[in-house]
């Protein structure tokens, strides 16, 4: 079972106190948005084999969400971190390389327009 | 290639089984065909055969990374049914199932296609206008169903519980030519006919690049050299984004498991197909005995081939309420496959932004059933560059907000 460390209540959650909430760091479109803009927001995903980031809530625990980021292929979490930033934590950032020599949020980011 | 018959059963049994030719042949990858096809699951199978069959392009590779058939097409509970709400899917699952019905004899293949029936089970009054809602929906596309009640519901299927109490059974939307089949057989009978017709089934062999030129496809790169093509379909699945990020595009789907579970096998109880949507959980009998039981999908992001755990709790304990009799029995397996979600849970059959390579995909939870369909269709796409099949399904309805929205019938999508 995937257990994910709540970073605000401090709980380390089984996934069945979570809910997922898909893909982190996506940027919101709305009034005034070109459609491919809106495409974009609405439904392209990044679908990595490999690093993806994903926020997920708390929600049958402290209810808040979060940010979580996670291996698609192994399974491993590399950490969890605040929802109130655009970038994930720079050590966090670290951690993962050293994990995944050759592997850059800039990669993962790209083609997020 | 050999046809297989009774007679053929009788000669090959009285010289000891000796004169079985092998069903589809191995060879190397020559340097370029017309048309390459990545991925031998039953999608890209049919895809290739009806090339072949339809359009007589038969200089044709199908590249697949495992062996054929090893993905979700041998993974699934092989549930096969057309009564989509949509005009588009009615028209696209309708030709699969009518094709189901003589693919045994076209293939020369006995994939035991067995329409023995398939209720889906209203236990929410809002599934209750949903369904009624589909029948009338198909009554005008022309493919037959109907809406039962709870009397005709425990008639067709003695072993279910219909008063509750949390879900009791309030009708069901029946299909009476819904059934199943042998999901490894329809991948073995697309196989061996397209080797049949000369094309080249390619094991083993990981697709790892697409290349191009000037916007056009001109080939891929893979685990045992490069191969050249004319066009490309891609037709992979669970890895389309993975494979679709090669040719240089995104797509709007993620990638998550779905998992299946089947029970020690008992005797015949049960002769037709229920999908049980409110409590996710669906169930047929094998002809081993075996119930076969899927749920949903897992929520996130996942490649592993394996599901979460609690979701077979979850399934299961659901099941038992309409299916009281299920909490004797033990299970014997459980295995996962990955399915590609898109936003309006219907599949992509598209051109791409690179000139001559096409996509299939996105059939996520519920696409066995489609697989002559969509291969029928995708074989047009691919040659002519339309199909009255897949038109509606292409890459730009997302953007244009054309959606087809099945979301809605499919929470448990099979
Ligand atoms: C547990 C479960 C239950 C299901 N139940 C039902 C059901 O009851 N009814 C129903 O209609 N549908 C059901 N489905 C869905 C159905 O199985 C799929 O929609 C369908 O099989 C997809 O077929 P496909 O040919 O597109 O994909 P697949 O059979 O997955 O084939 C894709 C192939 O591409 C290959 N591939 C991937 N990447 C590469 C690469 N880079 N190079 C070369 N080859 C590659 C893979 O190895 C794979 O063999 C279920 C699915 C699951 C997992
Ligand atoms: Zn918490």
């Amino acid at each position: 079972m995937l257990i994910l460390h709540c970073p605000y209540c401090g709980v380390d959650a089984d996934e069945t106190e979570l809910a997922a909430g898909g893909q982190a760091h996506i940027k919101r479109e709305t009034v005034g948005s070109s459609d491919g803009d809106f495409e974009e927001y609405m439904f392209m995903r990044q679908n990595p084999r490999g690093v993806h980031f994903e926020r997920w809530r708390h929600v049958n625990g402290c209810g808040k969400w979060f940010h979580a980021a996670r291996c698609t292929t192994t399974l491993e979490v590399f950490g969890t971190y605040s929802a109130q930033t655009l970038r994930p934590p720079q050590d966090l950032l670290t951690h993962i390389t050293g994990k995944r020599p050759g592997w850059s949020f800039s990669q993962w980011l790209e083609t997020l327009s | 290639m050999k046809r297989y018959s009774a007679f053929a059963i009788a000669r090959e049994a009285a010289r000891y089984h000796q004169g079985w030719e092998r069903a589809w042949a191995s060879p190397e990858p020559k340097k370029k065909y017309d048309a390459i096809i990545i991925g031998a699951g039953g999608h890209g199978l049919a895809s290739a055969y009806y090339l072949g069959k339809n359009f007589g392009i038969t200089n044709v590779a199908v590249i697949e990374k495992g062996w054929l058939g090893g993905g979700n097409t041998g993974r699934n509970t092989t549930i096969i049914r057309s009564n989509y709400l949509q005009d588009p899917s009615a028209a696209i699952y309708e030709k699969a199932r009518s094709l189901y019905e003589t693919m045994s004899q076209d293939l020369n293949y006995n994939v035991m296609f067995s329409p023995r029936g398939v209720i889906m089970l209203a236990q929410t009054h809002h599934e209750v206008r949903g369904y009624q809602r589909t029948a009338h929906a198909n009554a005008l596309q022309g493919v037959k169903t109907e809406w039962i009640n709870p009397d005709r519901v425990k008639e067709l299927c003695p072993i279910m519980n219909i008063e509750g109490p949390r879900y009791p059974v309030l009708g069901g939307l029946w299909q009476a030519r819904g059934g199943t089949a042998r999901h490894d057989a329809v991948a073995w009978g697309y196989a061996r006919a397209c080797s049949d017709m000369g094309m080249d089934i390619l094991q083993k062999c990981e697709v790892t690049g697409v290349t191009s030129e000037d916007g056009k496809v001109t080939g891929v790169t893979t685990s045992r050299g490069d191969i050249g093509c004319d066009k490309l379909g891609i037709v992979v699945a669970g890895n389309s984004g993975h494979v679709a990020e090669m040719a240089g595009f995104r797509l709007p789907l993620e990638s998550v498991a779905l998992q299946a579970l089947v029970s020690e096998p008992i005797k015949p109880c049960m002769d037709i197909v229920v999908m049980a949507n409110t409590v996710h959980g669906y169930l047929s009998q094998s002809d081993k005995g075996e119930m076969v039981i899927g749920g949903g999908t897992d929520s996130y992001n996942n490649y592993t081939q394996r599901g979460s755990f609690h979701h077979i709790e979850e399934t299961v304990r659901a099941l038992i309420e309409t299916f009281p009799m299920l909490s004797r029995l033990k299970m014997l397996r459980q295995w996962g496959g990955i399915v590609d979600v898109t936003g309006d849970r219907s599949p992509i059959l598209s051109k791409t932004p690179l000139e001559g390579c096409f996509i299939n995909c996105g059939w996520g939870t519920g696409g066995f059933k489609a697989i002559p369909g969509s291969g029928w269709g995708f074989a047009e796409l691919m040659a002519k560059g339309h199909s009255p099949l897949t038109a509606e399904f292409g890459l730009d309805r997302f953007k244009e907000g054309r959606f087809i929205d099945e979301s809605v019938a499919a929470g448990v999508a099979h």
